[in-house]
Order: structure tokens, then C-alpha cells, then sequence
């Protein structure tokens, strides 16, 4: 099963992987498509397989801004966690990208009621989220400058 | 060190001066200017601290009159022979540049000054074989100091008491010297008679004393010489013990920002310290542009300056720079050369404005473990 | 021991054969000797103290090839009035160079282990002569990896280079950047993040790094996350160098001297005094 494979659903009981399989697809995004726009509903995250995705803001002088990217074997998305449920950033393949995409949805109503499960997905965001946090703060020191 | 033990009288020191300086040697000594003990030229006796002697405390030197005409009463001024060979300042080479082109100039090779230091104390010759170690030891060295210290003789003085500051038995380098001199004289004043007795340390010194008036000393005179140097009370005391490993433990001690409060980082201890031998490099030019020198002086870790790179200090705090210069005195000194830095000469605390004692900060620091290892309960702090 | 006569206390002059602008603050000088017996050579990792006529001395990581060093590359970045003088350096200009001095990367002493090169902005010059001595003699070691971090893609150094690089199957080259403009399609995101997924085996992989302190430190951290092992990682350190051989003590870290000691360390070395501050 091509989801137990990946690190972020290691120690996972045969049961909450057979669900969550049942939650997911393949997907696939061409160079430049967008996988959701800021704004948007947050319905779903994705575990990248192979390509490149940037999370970007929009202004409307300097057009789309990068400012991270994410790619093979990177997890994307977990607004789907917590309300709004709306995504703060947008993604955009800038390669031909292949995912799993899994349904928040459907994950969000099952969380509430098989906490277990909840607990354990809560567990493995946090994870992403402090490693993102953690690069973004080093992106901030901006460390090449010359009082680096 | 011959076992043999001489004698020479007040005339017979001036003849030493006299013979030393028919030798070529310019005589640097101990002189009294400006109410402390100076090094400078000398060359008769009565140059010299005659009846005078010194009482030091943190912060504090006065000299004094000694009610005899004792000449090496004093103990240390606020220089060192580092002076001497290790000048506050001194070129390295110069540079010419036309259009395009440079031309470098090495300094002329002249003849070398030949020094006598006359009255060296036993910490002192300490002090100057640890730069020995510096400036000649390393993987570089500087030909400069090689070439004075080649050429200088030393006439060490057996200090005959000890300031209220000095602490050489801890730092093993004193009261009395051991080594390092050509000649080592300890001076007896006693039932009215006033006399030197010496010990040859080399050749160089053997061959100078054999051509002045001397005596052998007597069995009566050689135990008032040991009685001198046994009298004198040394009664500061520093722990060595595992010190560098203390100090290597103690980065975080709140020990340190207190005398961060404390400390004016005047750099004084750097100056008068006869080991520190941080210097500067920098370039001077002319106002056409077309002849650059470059210097090099004394610098001191005390400066926000010494630590700057490219965006900042690494060290802006004062807090980090004394806690710099005595982890490096006490500490590091002996991971890079093998010996303390320290000597125990004191100076730092007398030439301290505001009269920081490094034994009370390293006993401060010992004592800081003592009362964390009583507050968890008697368990044993381990290395770090 | 060397003893450091008059003669080697003066330093070689050296004359600008060719002058690169990198970035807007970066230049990249070629100079050639102008005495012709110049019998200069180093290792890599070394640098050079480099002396803009009446302006000062600089201690500059030597970038050049190894096996060319008739070729003397210096990469200089504009900070302060030395610098900025070299930068600025016309060909036919001159300068004196003492050196080389300090540590080397251990390219030797990698034979037979995978290499792993971390960097980031100015970092990358002193790694460059170790990746020409390392591709020199590509079949004597595993996996070699280059990760380069920059600002922008504008302040990124060598990028022809780094093109070839790119294109060559025995060394894989992974860059990224802290912030992008539109068109940029590299990654975007700190060096450090490049490290989890780089194609090494911990176990026996050499780690060079090179780059900002704060960058040291967490490509660190990710290595061991990895499982390299201390005496495996290698740091290029910095400070404050007046002479450049361990004699005017501006440069000690802790119990080393950067300029003799270092500038490249094996982590172990100087582990204690990484972590603490002010130091």
C-alpha cells in the first residue's frame, strides 16, 4: 500500500491506514497548474510523490511570490484541520507534479468521532508545521546578509 | 646554576653595571618616576629604587620609604620586560607604490639592541618564558622577539617580601627564582652590613662575575640569603586546581555579569599583565598615497573592536570580554601552550581602577559549585 | 616549525589579471604573480591575507584550483574599506598576499566516503577549490552532493559553474533560495530544508560545511538528525584575523585560533564553544 510507505503515516494501526486509503486518490498537476488559491476551501492535503509545488501569496504589483517549495515526499496542507477550513497560502505545481491527495473532508467528521485517529494525525502536523515553522524563522534571519 | 654562591658589596654591583655596559648591554632597570617603579635606562646604582619600597592593594600602589638603603625593596611596577621585547610598537615593513606597481621594503636588519634587565623577579622570568612559548614556540614566530631575547642578559632579584597582591607560590613561579637568569642575586641587609649574595644561572653570567670583585659567600651568608627568601609571606592564594576545566564549565556563571558591573573594561590589566601579547596590525599611509607603513601594537580582548567581523562585535558585552581574558588567562592559556598565563604578579588588581582581584573571582567561581552541589542535595556537579 | 623570517614576513606582490563582478556585491578577482618564480601552492580551505595598498589587510579564502595555483582566485565580498577597495581593483592593479595559511577540508582523507557539501552565500568560495580537487579524482569517493543556499537567485555565485556542475551525472547539485522573484523555478526555502532528503548514506558520508554561523548550526542539527557523526562533519569557522598566524590572538574561539587552529574544524573540535554566546 503505497500510503504505508511514506514516513508521515508510519506507526499507523492496519485499520486508520485502511481508512485513510479509502480517503485518498492519485492526482497529478501540470507545470503551472494550481492545486488550490488562497482563499479557497480547505478540503483537502496532499502527500507529494514527485515533482515541485510552491506555496505562494499574490500581490497585485509583483504578481504570485514564492516563498517556500515543497517537493518529493513533502506534505502539503493542513487547514483542513481547523476552522475556518479555508487555506491562508496558495500551491502551484511549477513541475508536473504527482500526489496523493486525500479527502480533509470526509478525514475532519471521522477525527470527531475516533479521536485515536484524530490524535494521531494531530500528532504528524504538528510535526510538519513546527519544520516549516522552524525553516521560515531561518528564511526570516535573512542569514546571507553581511551581519551573518 | 653553579652551587657555588658569591658575594658582591654595593661597589661590586656597580662594577657588574659598569662591566655589563663595556660588554655593549644597555641596562634597563628599575627606576622611580612619577611615584611608581618605571623600567628605563639605567647605569649606576643610584638610578635604581634606593629605600624605596611599595605597598599595593586593588586599585592601589604607593611607594614608600624604606628606613634602610635597601635597592630592591619594591616589588613590581605597573611594567613588565614584555616592553622590552615585545615593543608597545613596532614596524614591520613598508611599502612605495607608483602608478600601478608595489615595491615592499623589509625592515633594515641592524644590530640588535642587547638588553640587561637588572632586577627581574622570579615571576617576571616566568612571565617571560611564557611568551618564549608564544613568540617562539608556535607553528609562526617572530624573528623580532627571537633576536632580543637571543641577545639579553638577565640579572634576577629575589624579592625580599611580597605585595599584598602577588600570589606566585599558587601560580608556582615564586617567591624565589629558579631558572631562566644569568645571574640571580638575593640582597642581605643585616647588623649594618649590606651585601648581595649570587648565584650563577650560565656561562654568559659566569663569565660577567668572574671579572668583578667578588668573595665566595660564607655558610653564614648564604643561610641570610635563604632566610630572605624564606621570610617572604606570600598571602594570596589561587586555586589551580582542575582550573581550566572549572573555567570550562563556568561560561554561564552569573559570576560574570556581576563583575561585568564592576569592570570599566579599561583594558589596565591587559597592559601591565606581563603575558598578555595580543597585538594590532594596521596600515598607515602618507598623504600622497604612494607610501604605506604597516604597524604593528599592543591590543587589548578588552576592546569592543578586537572581536569585530563584517556586521558586529562577537564579544559586545564587557561581560563577555573580562570573562574572555580570564578563562583565556587561567583557562584556555594551557590548552594552547601548555602553562597558565598567569604568573601571580598581581598587577591586574593593583592597576585595576576599580580593584577586580582575579583569585577572588576564580575562588568566587570554585565556591559557586560548592553551593550548587549543597543546594541539590550533595550530588556531584559532573564535567560538562 | 616554520620560522617566519623577514623575508616571509613581507609579503609576494600579485597583480589583478582579470576582474569578475558576481553580484552586486561580489566580486571575483584572478591574480598572477609578478615575481616569476612564485612558487606559491595550498590546499583547500586555505586563505590568504590580502593587502589593498594603504587601505589594509583582509584575510580571504584562496577559491582558485589546487592544481593551478599559478592562478590565484580570490572571491571578495564588499563589507568595509579593505574590502570594497579589493573589489574595486582594475586589471594591472596590485596587491601583496601573505600566506597560504590555516587548515585544509580533509579531501584526502574523504577517499572512499561519500561527500556531502553544505554552503550558502559566501560559503561556497572556500568549498570551490575542494570540489575541483574532489571531481580531480571522482572515482576515489561515493556520492558527492553540493547544497547552496542563497538570498536570491541575483546573489547566487559562480552560476556557470554551477551549471556545469548541474550537468555532470557524478555529482549531484541541489540549490535553493531564500526569497525568488516570479520566473524562479528552483526551490524556494532555507539550505537546511534541502538536507532530509538529500541522496547520501549517513553512515558513511563526510559533511563539509561552510556559511553563515546560524546556518553551521542548524545544517548540524539536520545532519545528526540524519545520523552523521561528529567527527564526520567539518566546519569552516570565522573571525576577526590581524595576522593570520596565531600570533596577535584577535581570532581565538574558546581555546583555538581560527587562523592556525582553523579555519576549517572538525565539529568535535570546537562543539563546546558553537553553542555558547559571545564567545
Amino acid at each position: 500500500m503505497v500510503l504505508a510507505d511514506h514516513p508521515f503515516f508510519k506507526g499507523l494501526k492496519p485499520q486508520q491506514l485502511q481508512f485513510l486509503a479509502g480517503c485518498a486518490s492519485n492526482v497529478r498537476f501540470e507545470q503551472e497548474e494550481s492545486l488550490y488559491r488562497e482563499g479557497d476551501e480547505a478540503n483537502n492535503f496532499f502527500v507529494i510523490r514527485e515533482g515541485k509545488v510552491a506555496i505562494e501569496a499574490f500581490s497585485p504589483k509583483r504578481g504570485a511570490i514564492t516563498i517556500q517549495t515543497l517537493t518529493n515526499g513533502d506534505v502539503l496542507g493542513w487547514s483542513w484541520l481547523f476552522p475556518p477550513y479555508h487555506v491562508h497560502f496558495g500551491a502551484r505545481a511549477i513541475e508536473l507534479t504527482r500526489a496523493i491527495s486525500l479527502d480533509g473532508k470526509c478525514l475532519r467528521k471521522k477525527c470527531e468521532e475516533d479521536h485515536d485517529l484524530g490524535y494521531e494525525l494531530m500528532k504528524r502536523f504538528s510535526a510538519v508545521m513546527i519544520q516549516r515553522l522552524q525553516a521560515t524563522r531561518l528564511q526570516l534571519l535573512d542569514l546571507y546578509d553581511e551581519g551573518g | 646554576m653553579t652551587a657555588r654562591k658569591l658575594i658582591v658589596d654595593t661597589k661590586g654591583l656597580q662594577q657588574l653595571f659598569d662591566l655589563l655596559r663595556k660588554r655593549g648591554y644597555h641596562l634597563i632597570g628599575p627606576t622611580v618616576r612619577e611615584g611608581a617603579i618605571v623600567y628605563d635606562n639605567i647605569t649606576a646604582l643610584a638610578d635604581l629604587p634606593v629605600g624605596w619600597i611599595d605597598e599595593q592593594d586593588g586599585g592601589a600602589c604607593r611607594l614608600k620609604r624604606s628606613n634602610d638603603e635597601r635597592v630592591f625593596g619594591y616589588t613590581v611596577g605597573p611594567q613588565s620586560w614584555k616592553r622590552l621585547l615585545f615593543p608597545p610598537m613596532a614596524r614591520l615593513w613598508q611599502a612605495n607604490r607608483g602608478a600601478k606597481k608595489i615595491q615592499a621594503v623589509s625592515e633594515k636588519e641592524g644590530p640588535t639592541e642587547k638588553y640587561a634587565f637588572i632586577g627581574a623577579r622570579s615571576c617576571e622570568i616566568h612571565a617571560i618564558a611564557i611568551q618564549d612559548k608564544v613568540f617562539l614556540e608556535g607553528e609562526y614566530s617572530d624573528p623580532g622577539y627571537r633576536a632580543r631575547r637571543e641577545n639579553t642578559f638577565v640579572l634576577a632579584a629575589n624579592c625580599s617580601h611580597a605585595s599584598s597582591n602577588c600570589f606566585c607560590v599558587s601560580m608556582g613561579t615564586g617567591p624565589k627564582a629558579t631558572f631562566g637568569y644569568d645571574l640571580a642575586l638575593t640582597e642581605v641587609l643585616e647588623n649594618g652590613s649590606h651585601f648581595f649574595v649570587l648565584d650563577v644561572g650560565s656561562e654568559r653570567g659566569n663569565s660577567v662575575i668572574e671579572s668583578i670583585t667578588n668573595q665566595t659567600a660564607t655558610e653564614a651568608q648564604s643561610r641570610a640569603a635563604d632566610h630572605v627568601s624564606d621570610a617572604v609571606e606570600v598571602r594570596k592564594t589561587l586555586d589551580t586546581n582542575g582550573i581550566k576545566e572549572l573555567l570550562y564549565r563556568n561560561y554561564d556563571n552569573p559570576r560574570w555579569i556581576q563583575v561585568a558591573d564592576r569592570c570599566l573594561t579599561c583594558g589596565n590589566c591587559t597592559l601591565v599583565c606581563p603575558t598578555c601579547f595580543c597585538s594590532d596590525v594596521y596600515d598607515v599611509t602618507d598623504l600622497t598615497g604612494r607610501h604605506a607603513e604597516r604597524w604593528r601594537k599592543w591590543d587589548s580582548c578588552f576592546t569592543v573592536d578586537f572581536s569585530y567581523i563584517h556586521g558586529g562585535s562577537i564579544r559586545p558585552s564587557p561581560m563577555s570580554r573580562y570573562r574572555q581574558w580570564m578563562t583565556h588567562k587561567l583557562g584556555t592559556w594551557i590548552d594552547q601552550f601548555g602553562t597558565s598565563g598567569c604568573v601571580g604578579c598581581g598587577r591586574c588588581i593593583t592597576w585595576c581602577p576599580v580593584g577586580i582581584d582575579i583569585t577572588e573571582e576564580a575562588r568566587a567561581i570554585r565556591e559557586s559549585e560548592k553551593t550548587a552541589t549543597a543546594e541539590s542535595g550533595g550530588m556531584k556537579i559532573e564535567n560538562a | 616549525m616554520k620560522p617566519l623570517s623577514t623575508e616571509s614576513i613581507l609579503p609576494r606582490i600579485y597583480r589583478v589579471q582579470q576582474s569578475n563582478q558576481e553580484t552586486y556585491d561580489t566580486w571575483t578577482l584572478e591574480f598572477e604573480p609578478v615575481d616569476d618564480h612564485d612558487d606559491f601552492s595550498f590546499t583547500p580551505g586555505q586563505f590568504n591575507m590580502v593587502y589593498g595598498f594603504g587601505v589594509g589587510e583582509v584575510p580571504v579564502s584562496i577559491s582558485g584550483d589546487p592544481t593551478k595555483p599559478e592562478r590565484l582566485i580570490h572571491t571578495i565580498r564588499s563589507v568595509g574599506a579593505v574590502s570594497r577597495a579589493l573589489c574595486l581593483l582594475k586589471k594591472g592593479e596590485e596587491v601583496t598576499v601573505r600566506g597560504p595559511y590555516g587548515t585544509h577540508w580533509p579531501v584526502e582523507d574523504s577517499v572512499g566516503h561519500a561527500v556531502l557539501i553544505v554552503t550558502g552565500g559566501v560559503g561556497l568560495p572556500p568549498l570551490r577549490p575542494a570540489i575541483y580537487q574532489l571531481l580531480a579524482n571522482r572515482e576515489h569517493y561515493g556520492r558527492i552532493v553540493l547544497l547552496y543556499g542563497a538570498r536570491t537567485p541575483q546573489d547566487m555565485l559562480y552560476t556557470t559553474e554551477l551549471k556545469r556542475w548541474r550537468a555532470r551525472f557524478d555529482i549531484d547539485v541541489e540549490t535553493t533560495v531564500d526569497t525568488a522573484k516570479p520566473g524562479w523555478h528552483g526551490n524556494v526555502g532555507v539550505v537546511t530544508t534541502l538536507i532530509p532528503r538529500a541522496n547520501f548514506d549517513p553512515q558513511h558520508t563526510k559533511a563539509f560545511i561552510c556559511g553563515p554561523e546560524i546556518m553551521t548550526r542548524f545544517t548540524i542539527l539536520e545532519l545528526q538528525n540524519r545520523g552523521v557523526t561528529t567527527e564526520n562533519i567539518f566546519v569552516s569557522m570565522e573571525r576577526n584575523m590581524k595576522c593570520g598566524n596565531g600570533l596577535c590572538g584577535h581570532c581565538q574561539l574558546g581555546s583555538v585560533f581560527v587562523c592556525k587552529d582553523g579555519p576549517v574544524f572538525r565539529y568535535d573540535q570546537i562543539q563546546p564553544f558553537l553553542s555558547k554566546r559571545e564567545i
